[in-house]
């Protein structure tokens, strides 16, 4: 792929790039504006995150993808394929041989170290957004630390099912200051945003960049007398037997048997290998 | 038992090799060329161009073709390519007032210095569908006189030579892009107009279509549309002057508004624009139509609440790559998040099912 530069975006479109990342570190769960570029592929499908995988790569990177929690789904399928062709780096579907993650709706149950980035795809950056549809007021809520609208919601929540009902994209407070979304994780990984890993957040469509440095604080909003509580499928894997996982629910015949499997495949892998 | 879907790369695969296949048709037939696309679907690879923001006739009909006619497709395929030019430098402004016209219309006078000009347009034809054609019957092929090439005055300088039409502020600022820098509201009209430039056909013409039907009246008239080859010019910042590299089509419209005065400017007429690169007439009209309405604020106009007076609403969704991305994109797997809803659910319903049950006891 000679036609393409190193990683498919031009140095000075990379170099624009890791200024929105710094600054995001800078600045925890900030949302950084940034020019973000048209992809070979659409808007939705991941664009943020391939971009802010393509301005992190080097050639001595080893890249995972996931989608899903999986190796195998189509999308994390055209992505790794997309940078194993334009930035001729290694890919790998173990965890812990990664140096870059990109992932879209997880985050991997095998704990993650200090020298791995993990890259978020994001649809909707904005934690506000369907309490306030305007950029122009979303903006000025978060310089004012203007919280409330978002606990108002959480308590209507409560008021009408006895429970917080957000289950993915569960909002949380970074560093004590920015309401940020995490992305359509479920709710059973908030607790792990909290890591040793840099995690870096790109919203391509929204031209937004975020991020987490490593061991900020992140606190999964909630109230004294309703505490946030991770939730799960109650069940094991089918295939390994853990009960600590993140479980989908598969339905395996017409008469509605269900079975539950580890939405990491690769930690389901390593586990009966 | 069923193990979720292993084998994504080769199934993948697969489907772009059917695909290419369904691409082609039928094999008996001949292929199409690209220049046979670039000249007898014309204005399919105009819009291409023009929504693709890039003016590459002979890459604009490759990509209708790489699409399958597809041409949402195959502005995004355009969109892509751009996305990897570097950018060597700007040019100066084109002069629209020294094209070339090859049609060149107003709604808003009878006869206009230079003349009324129709130029190939549909407009006044019958819509019949014509089965000569479908027949192969090239006869119609017309006889076109020569003339000269002919600059005409813009129909909008005589209005405002009476001070009738509102001026536009002057400026030798450099737009902005946002193509280069994230798109931030409230947004100044060249940024307005950039989007538009690049806003999808359809989302305009809705959108101005409801402008004349009450959601936001501006009561546009066309004072001119103009359709011909514009020279684009660079300075070459060595020679210090600027020379002509190329030259394009542009459909310029530019509507005369009826305007009675508000607190801060007197009764005049004001205009709404539309630049378009290629052969898009429907788009520049719809364009300037949208460009007026969303000139209430400059204009001291109320905000009715009308769709196409909001600008963060209008230029968050005029963009078809970034719509049909995001829309589409729900195709994509979302067990994760179907799962955690489903267990909401459940709970959810297992909780006040008990509640039920205890106040029954």
């Amino acid at each position: 792929m000679s036609d393409y530069n190193f990683a498919y975006l031009d140095e000075p479109t990379k170099k624009m790039i890791r200024r929105a990342i710094l600054k995001g570190l800078a600045v925890p769960g900030y949302q950084v504006p940034f020019a973000s570029r048209e992809m070979p592929m659409p808007y939705g499908w991941g664009t943020g995150g391939v971009q802010v995988t393509a301005a992190c790569l080097t050639p001595e990177d080893t890249l995972k993808v996931i989608d899903q929690g999986s190796d195998d789904t189509t999308n994390a399928v055209s992505i790794r394929s997309f940078f194993a062709k334009v930035a001729g780096v290694a890919t790998t579907t173990r965890t812990a041989e990664a140096s870059v993650i990109q992932t879209r709706h997880r985050i991997p149950e095998t704990p993650l170290r200090s020298d791995q980035v993990l890259v978020y795809q994001v649809p909707i950056p904005e934690p506000l957004r369907f309490l306030e549809p305007r950029e122009t007021e979303t903006r000025r809520m978060h310089a004012l630390e203007e919280y409330g609208l978002m606990h108002v919601k959480l308590y209507e929540d409560i008021a009408r099912h006895g429970a917080i009902a957000t289950s993915y994209a569960y909002p949380a407070l970074v560093n004590g200051r920015h309401v940020f979304d995490p992305s359509p994780i479920p709710r059973f990984d908030n607790p792990r945003l909290e890591s040793p890993a840099i995690q870096l957040f790109g919203a391509g469509r929204e031209q937004r960049i975020y991020a987490l440095p490593p061991f900020t604080s992140v606190q999964s909003l909630d109230f004294d007398d309703h505490p946030f509580e991770a939730s799960k499928a109650d069940g094991a894997c089918a295939l390994c037997g853990a009960t600590h996982t993140y479980l989908d629910e598969i339905v395996a015949d017409d008469q509605g048997t269900r079975r539950f499997q580890c939405s990491d495949t690769d930690y389901c892998m390593e586990r009966r290998a | 038992m069923y193990v979720a879907a292993k084998g994504g790369e080769e199934a993948i695969a697969a489907a772009h090799t059917w695909l290419a296949e369904a691409r082609r048709g039928d094999r008996s037939l001949p292929a199409m060329s690209t220049a046979q696309i670039a000249e007898q679907l014309a204005l399919a690879v105009a819009r291409v161009m023009s929504e693709g923001s890039l003016y590459d006739i002979d890459l604009a009909a490759l990509a209708v073709q790489q699409a399958r006619g597809d041409l949402i497709e195959a502005i995004f395929l355009i969109r892509a390519y751009r996305t990897t030019l570097p950018r060597l430098g700007s040019s100066r402004p084109i002069d629209t007032g020294a094209m070339i016209c090859e049609r060149r219309v107003s709604a808003t006078f009878k006869d206009i210095p230079g003349g009324q000009v129709l130029g190939p347009t549909f407009d006044y034809t019958h819509r019949l569908v014509d089965f000569a054609l479908a027949a192969g019957d090239e006869a119609a092929a017309a006889k076109i006189a020569e003339t000269a090439p002919q600059t005409r005055s813009r129909v909008s300088d005589h209005l405002g030579r009476e001070g009738l039409l509102r001026d536009e502020p002057r400026s030798d600022a450099t737009p902005p892009d946002l193509t280069r820098t994230p798109l931030e509201l409230p947004a100044e009209r060249p940024l307005r107009l950039q989007a538009l430039a690049r806003a999808d056909e359809g989302f305009l013409l809705g959108l101005a279509y409801s402008t004349q039907r009450g959601y936001g009246r501006t009561h546009a008239f066309v004072g001119e549309l103009r359709i011909g080859t514009v020279q684009v010019a660079v300075e070459i910042p060595e020679l210090g002057f600027a020379i002509d590299f190329a030259e394009i089509v542009v459909t310029e419209c530019e509507t005369v508004n009826q305007f009675t005065g508000s607190r801060t400017e007197p009764a005049q007429f004001t205009r709404g624009y539309g630049l378009v690169m290629g052969r898009c007439e429907r788009k520049s009209i719809s364009m300037s139509l949208v460009d007026r309405a969303l000139q209430w604020q400059e204009l001291g106009e109320d905000n009715v609440g009308a769709p196409a007076q909001d600008a963060e609403f209008v230029l968050m969704h005029s963009d078809n790559i970034q719509a049909t991305g995001f829309l589409e994109h729900i195709k994509l797997p979302h067990y994760v998040d179907f799962q955690a809803e489903l267990q909401l659910i459940r709970r959810l319903r297992r909780e006040a099912t008990e509640a039920q049950m205890e106040a029954a006891e």
